[in-house]
């Protein structure tokens, strides 16, 4: 029975070696924060780290997985207070949030690599897609992360966003 | 500003009416739902992640209030969780009035139940976007026969940008009549007149002698005590809470990996369902071979489902991988010859029909035959899907209590009446759980998945989810209509317009859906956009011509405001340019009765510096709309490299959605109907050959990312005036904006999307 590492406890998986890696985290560990998008490696929303390295879940086979250190959303921070995880509270970054583990793990893995990453390097990086269109925030909160500005508590709201895209003009009430 | 004044004379009017049509003030739920309310304290039916039912004890005040001993304040949502921001827009309406401690707030996604039901989407249907009531005694009799008339119709449902324009006031009230209750309750533990007692954040407080008591001590007895029919609500000055950028509530779920959406609904035993319907639209299995997959790992049943056939197994894996090995004949039915290029020519030939009039100002055709000059424009546009996310998913489970149906669904009550069929029991014996939605955009409106997992459920007598691939998702879509139309504008000698005809060649939305609000005026999902322009055009014809097709249409973010608003914003530009008008200074010239639209176009166009020079290859297209209550205008920047690559720098946006609920909301779906509406504009199409849908996932139907995605700016005018609607109207413009920069920056027209197919590279 193949074994694998996930967030650092062991798991033996009863799954046959060509189970892509998704399927094997969603349905067999029971670790459901990884989402299925389009099984092809077009999209991101079931993006993990693979030794540290940001990998596409559903391309990646069980049996090729032997002695690999998997990190899940799940594995970030117990409580949410992950750096990026509070960067993307600050920035309120999520809609419907279905692609935001993905996005949440290829941004941590370019924070990693890229600690102060520019434009295009958030660019190259983040490929993931979403369909609410929440790309601006997601770069505002890569560079907020980046930048050891997000708060402790979350609490910060969209108020405090630094170059906020909103402007209430007007009179009213 | 006299919101309070309305709203006063409203409740006393409108309570007349709700004991007529039992419709406005929902109070009294029936008793299924009461049953599933309760439930929820148990964590039975709670899902959602945000909702956080701890199984405390507690009171229910209202269908949408429980209070807990614990000082717990659970508001149930009737609306669907879908990245708009429902679940902390509406319990900000109630909150506001409640005076409880924000923070102490969950949410809860409440059951299918009467009290839920969205009146204000089918008056809004309607009245072609028109439900709020006028002023005055006459508006009032309008909409109090508009609800009756719109009251058989009316289902839990979450579209239309209708959330917060129908919560508005009733989930204000709610809170406001919750209030009452504590406080009677309060004084009569007190002996105190309820006058002299003041409620705020989550306390009863008597102010001359000190005494206090906590919204949770008091529940019990205030769930005891009558609801005060008419309470007077805070006039907007007073609010504390509506109008602030509180953090959303469900966001913390959301960057753990805890939110659960219908993907990750776990059940005792549950088994995983993969699904593959007729390739063709219309077709049927005319035999399988589950023999060659039956013995594959996991495998434990080949099930028949309407049009098509599941396997299922023990994972989705599993079950996915013994589909792809199925052997499958297929009848393909009627549709196995189906095209685009047909159906477009069949699109462009009924261009010369006479349509049914959707709206007639002054005489078009007088007009036309008397004008100077005549410009003759013909539009067309794709076929689209929605691709949300979360590909379609349901989990249900068929036991001798009923049916559970665990569904990401947009139609409680759709997804009720879909389950009930399939199970062969009545409504009442199904409770709906509607999880986190990955995306919605109008699909889940539609309960197709959810009569599929229902049937092979029942089939199995186990717990099961059926699940989509992407492919399946992309290729069984209810698909935005692929439309044709005709403008026929008569200018006058200044290059004025004097006349203007459209001309829409559509399928129908409703046919399908509610044909009887197309009885007495044609499919207003087809015309809406078209008709009612802010513009000053006194001789106007929009007439509908019907074309039905075997493809499934439904309705997909902004619905026919996604192609009506790329019809008109392109044709007025074309105007602009035919008279040597700035686009701007004709849009401004045609709206000199409409200070309030003029104001948004204003803001737009000088936030984006209109007029400014841009470098070489590059221009700048503005274009305006009026949907779901609010007015927006968007200018957008196109680059076209010496490649014909097509870049889209910089978006900026102003709307005007009357009052602001929640103001980095309203930002945040601009910026994402825009790029909604950015990504179809640029590349989305959705084509048929030999009556199957091409595309089948993101490779074929792409999507913007954010490298490709532009600067958004986004400004805001708080005029004070209804709420508008923010989930879709941030979509029409954007479209027409990018096909005016295109034709500014490159001199070329383009009249047909996808902008990557028509004019690109």
């Amino acid at each position: 029975m193949p074994a694998l590492r996930v967030n650092g406890r062991a798991f033996e998986v009863a799954a046959e070696a060509d189970t892509p890696l998704l399927w094997v985290l969603r349905d067999t560990i029971g670790l459901t924060g990884t989402k299925y998008g389009c099984g092809a490696g077009l999209c991101g929303a079931c993006t993990v780290h693979v030794d540290g390295v940001a990998t596409r879940s559903c391309q990646v086979l069980l049996g090729s997985l032997k002695d690999a250190n998997i990190t899940t959303i799940e594995g970030l921070s117990a409580d949410g207070s992950h750096p990026v995880q509070r960067a993307w509270i600050a920035a309120q970054v999520p809609q419907c949030g279905y692609c935001q583990s993905g996005m949440i793990m290829a941004a941590v893995a370019l924070l990693r690599d890229k600690p102060r990453p520019n434009a295009a390097d958030i660019a190259a990086a983040m490929t993931n897609i979403c369909r609410c269109g929440t790309y601006p925030r997601v770069a505002q909160a890569i560079a907020l992360a980046a930048a050891g500005t997000t708060g402790t508590t979350g609490a910060t709201g969209a108020t405090g966003m630094a170059g906020a895209t909103g402007a209430n003009k007007g009179g009213g009430r | 500003m006299s919101i309070g004044r309305d709203l006063d004379r409203r409740q006393l009017l409108s309570g007349a009416a709700a004991g007529i049509a039992g419709l406005l003030l929902p109070f009294s739920l029936e008793p299924s739902a009461r049953a599933a309310i309760v439930s929820g304290t148990t964590g039975a039916t709670s899902t959602t992640g945000a909702a956080s039912a701890t199984g405390t004890a507690g009171s229910e005040i209202n269908a949408w209030l429980r209070i807990g001993t614990d000082e717990s304040i659970t508001i149930l949502i009737g609306r669907s969780e879908m990245g708009q921001g429902v679940y902390t827009a509406l319990p900000m309406l109630l909150a506001e009035e409640l005076e409880c401690d924000w923070r102490r707030v969950r949410v809860e996604a409440a059951p299918a139940a009467a009290a839920y039901r969205n009146l204000y989407v089918v008056k809004d249907m309607l009245t072609g976007g028109h439900a709020d009531p006028a002023p005055g005694l006459a508006g009032e009799m309008r909409d109090w026969a508009l609800s009756l008339a719109a009251g058989p119709f009316s289902q839990q449902v979450t579209g239309g940008s209708t959330s917060v324009r129908g919560g508005f006031e009733p989930l204000r009230r709610a809170g406001a009549q919750a209030r009452h209750r504590l406080i009677a309750a309060a004084a009569r533990n007190w002996g105190v007149s309820p006058a002299e007692c003041l409620a705020r954040a989550g306390l009863v407080h008597h102010e001359a002698s000190g005494w206090s008591l906590s919204y949770g001590a008091l529940a019990a007895a205030a769930a005891d005590l009558p609801s005060p029919g008419s309470v007077v609500l805070k006039p907007p000055g007073a609010w504390r809470l509506l109008g602030t950028a509180v953090p959303r509530l469900d966001l913390p779920a959301k960057v753990t990996g805890e939110a659960i959406f219908g993907i990750d609904v776990r059940r005792p035993g549950m088994l995983f369902a993969a699904i593959m319907a007729s390739p063709v639209f219309g077709g049927r299995v005319k035999s399988v071979d589950a023999a060659k997959v039956q013995s594959l790992p996991g495998v434990v049943a080949v099930v028949a489902i309407p049009d098509g056939v599941a396997v299922v197994a023990d994972s989705t894996f599993r079950a996915s991988r013994a589909l792809a090995a199925l052997p499958v004949v297929w009848d393909e039915g009627a549709n196995a010859g189906l095209d685009t290029a047909q159906i477009f020519e069949g699109f462009r030939q009924a261009l010369s029909e006479e349509g049914r009039i959707a709206e007639r100002r002054g005489d078009a055709a007088a007009a036309l035959a008397g004008a100077a000059r005549q410009l003759t424009l013909d539009y067309e546009l794709p076929f689209l899907a929605h691709a949300t996310m979360e590909p379609m998913n349901c989990t249900a489970e068929v036991g001798p209590d009923g049916v559970d149906v665990w569904a990401p669904t947009q139609a409680q009550d759709g997804a009720r009446a879909a389950a009930a069929t399939a199970a062969g029991v009545s409504a009442d014996r199904v409770r709906i759980h509607t999880t986190y939605l990955g995306g919605g955009f109008g699909r889940r409106a539609e309960s197709d998945m959810v009569t599929q997992a229902v049937v092979i459920a029942k089939a199995l007598g186990r717990p099961v989810q059926a699940i989509w691939s992407r492919e399946e998702d992309m290729r069984h879509d209810f698909y935005r209509p692929g439309t044709v139309q005709r403008l026929r504008i008569g200018l006058d000698a200044a290059g004025l317009p004097v006349a203007w005809h459209h001309r829409i060649v559509c399928p129908s939305i409703l046919d399908r859906i509610m044909a009887a609000a197309t009885w007495l005026k044609p499919d207003q999902t087809s015309v809406e956009g078209a008709v009612g322009l802010p513009y000053d055009l006194r001789n106007l014809t929009v007439d509908y011509v019907k074309r039905n097709t075997p493809v499934p249409v439904g309705f997909w973010r902004s619905v026919g405001h996604s192609h009506t608003a790329f019809v008109t914003e392109s044709a007025i530009d074309e105007v602009a340019a035919a008279g040597g008008r700035d686009p701007l200074a004709l849009r401004r010239l045609l709206l000199r009765g409409n200070p309030r639209v003029r104001a948004v176009l204003d803001l737009a166009a000088s936030e984006a510096g209109w007029g400014r020079p841009l470098p070489p290859g590059s221009g700048r297209g503005i274009a305006l709309h009026v949907s779901f209550g609010s007015i927006v205008a968007e200018v957008a920047e196109v680059a076209v490299a010496a490649d014909g690559t097509i870049r889209v720098p910089r978006v900026v946006c102003a709307i005007d959605c009357g009052t602001v609920i929640h103001p980095d909301i309203v930002v945040a779906q601009m910026q994402s109907g825009i790029l909604f509406g950015l990504t179809a504009a640029l590349a989305g199409e959705i084509t048929l050959a030999k009556g199957r849908i091409e595309q089948g996932n993101f490779d074929d139907y792409p999507m913007l990312h954010l490298a490709e995605s532009p600067q958004i700016a986004v400004h805001v005018i708080e005029s004070g005036e209804r709420p508008g609607g923010v989930g879709e109207p941030g979509t029409p413009p954007i479209a027409p904006a990018l096909a005016n920069a295109f034709y500014a920056a490159t001199g070329k027209r383009i009249r047909r999307l996808p902008l990557m197919r028509a004019g690109g590279a």
